[in-house]
């Protein structure tokens, strides 16, 4: 079973493709080049959301498609949820 | 891939329409009742009440005349009775839908009341719909099709599976010379740079490059916070969409990886010739699928993540989504499962394949799933306040 994919292979974040509970070993694939991925999850993350793939301080870029969607607020370590209480938009605030 | 054969409608000035509406058209909100009315009167006919069409000016005046004609011009009405409260902006769209060579009435309500109006419209209503009934549908080609495209309710699985599914579509549709557009102008925030690239040439860079730069001026003219319960919805960020950078992203996945766009429309406007076109449009599902029947599109492809309902009087809405647990929980809204996508047991090919079929199913007559459902949104684009 694949937990979660990537869409390019510079994307820091995975998006969860099942509901991933907290503690899981997870197997993913980077979409652009079918290679498998590990990554562990530390918190529940519902199918559709997106799971970090590394550490980030506030003021980091998320990178998904290999392009820019946006700047950390709270720190966020590998294998968190990644989502509006730690993610914001960098264009309309 | 092959120019498959649909059975369909050729109307008088050659295009090709899916469906065989006699359409009841308000000029003006008082004139809805009238309409609807003679709907009620005249079986298999149907109105299309809105709330605008007074005291309208400038280029939101034209935009509401583009709207109107375009509507009855469109290749899925058969014919048109059009009721407004006077003759002078009735006679206007009269005379803009007798363009297409399809039968059109106008009928107007000063000086005669609403009953006399009823009953002179329910006659002629009767003539059409029972000419219309007699038309019969013939073999054309997928290619003729104009196909729109737009997402709604979008979440990260639009993004993974159900948007490159129509990306795929409209590859093999412009490999064939056919006609298709996307828009959503502010839902390409983020994006811009992949649109901008796809451009045919520097002409038509530019004008998208203006009409994008002109709504992010709308949206920091307007904005009281950073949109961010707008735009992303409440419904993305609940499908784990977090800012409109990763929907953007996801939504220009429709665009297909290889063809590039030969123009740009402007609201409601009819593309001059073959290929993919950029329209200016609201990303609210509604609006902009009503500006798309009213430029002449005769099918929607609607990928949906955490199930937008939407559908459209004039042009069926095809629903597609990869989420699996929408297509469990609200199955009667999807007309396509691109679900398999996700655990690598689909490829997009094979997905877009399996829409180009659902698209010949559609064309031949099946009703989608918002039409079976009773979905006809008609909603009109307003662009400011009336005079």
């Amino acid at each position: 079973m694949i937990h979660f994919l990537i869409h390019d292979s510079a994307d820091t974040v995975g998006v969860a493709v099942v509901d991933i509970q907290a503690g899981t070993d997870c197997t993913g694939r980077d979409l652009s080049n079918n290679h498998p991925l590990q990554a562990r999850a530390e918190e529940y993350i519902p199918l559709g959301h997106k799971l970090a793939l590394k550490d980030f301080a506030p003021g980091d870029t998320v990178i998904k498609y290999g392009c820019e969607i946006g700047k950390v607020v709270q720190p966020i370590r590998a294998g968190q949820h990644v989502h509006t209480h730690n993610l914001k938009t960098k264009r309309w605030a | 891939m092959t120019d498959h054969t649909i059975y369909a409608y050729r109307r008088e000035n050659g295009r090709v329409g899916i469906r065989n509406h006699v359409v009841i058209l308000p000029v003006d909100d008082i004139s809805n009742a009238a309409c609807e009315a003679v709907a009620s009167n005249i079986k298999n006919t149907m109105a299309l009440p809105h709330a605008y069409g007074r005291l309208q000016f400038g280029e939101d005046l034209d935009l509401f005349f583009r709207t109107m004609i375009g509507i009855g011009s469109n290749p899925n009405v058969a014919a048109v009775v059009v009721i407004g409260i006077e003759s002078g902006w009735t006679n206007r769209i009269v005379e803009g839908i007798a363009k297409t060579g399809k039968p059109v009435s106008g009928f107007s309500i000063e000086g005669k009341g609403d009953i006399q109006t009823i009953a002179d419209a329910s006659y002629r209503a009767k003539e059409y719909v029972q000419w219309a009934s007699e038309l019969r549908r013939e073999a054309c080609k997928f290619h003729e099709l104009y196909i729109s495209v737009k997402c709604g309710e979008s979440d990260t699985t639009t993004g993974l599976a159900s948007c490159p599914t129509v990306g795929n579509v409209i590859d093999k549709h412009c490999a064939l010379k056919g006609t298709a557009s996307f828009g959503e102008t502010s839902e390409l925030t983020g994006a811009e740079h992949i649109v901008s690239a796809k451009a045919a040439n520097e002409t038509v860079r530019q004008q998208f490059l203006a009409a994008f730069e002109d709504y992010t001026r709308l949206v920091f003219a307007e904005r009281t916070d950073d949109l961010s319960e707008s735009q992303p919805t409440k419904g993305n960020i609940a499908g784990g969409l977090t800012t409109i950078e990763e929907k953007a992203l996801g939504n220009v996945e429709k665009l297909g990886k290889k063809t590039q766009f030969v123009g740009c429309l402007k609201p409601g406007e009819a593309p001059g010739g073959e290929g993919l076109w950029f329209m200016d449009t609201s990303s609210a599902a509604a609006e902009a699928v009503t500006l798309w029947a009213a430029s002449g599109a005769v099918v929607h492809l609607f990928p949906t993540g955490q199930g937008n309902v939407v559908g459209n009087p004039i042009e069926p809405v095809i629903k597609l989504s990869g989420n699996p647990k929408t297509v469990a929980t609200m199955k009667e809204h999807i007309d396509l499962d691109v679900s398999p996508i996700l655990q690598g047991q689909m490829t997009l090919d094979q997905a877009g394949n399996a829409l180009i079929e659902m698209i010949v199913r559609t064309a031949n007559g099946r009703l989608t799933a918002a039409e079976a459902l009773g979905h006809r949104e008609f909603v009109m684009t307003k662009l400011y306040r009336s005079a």
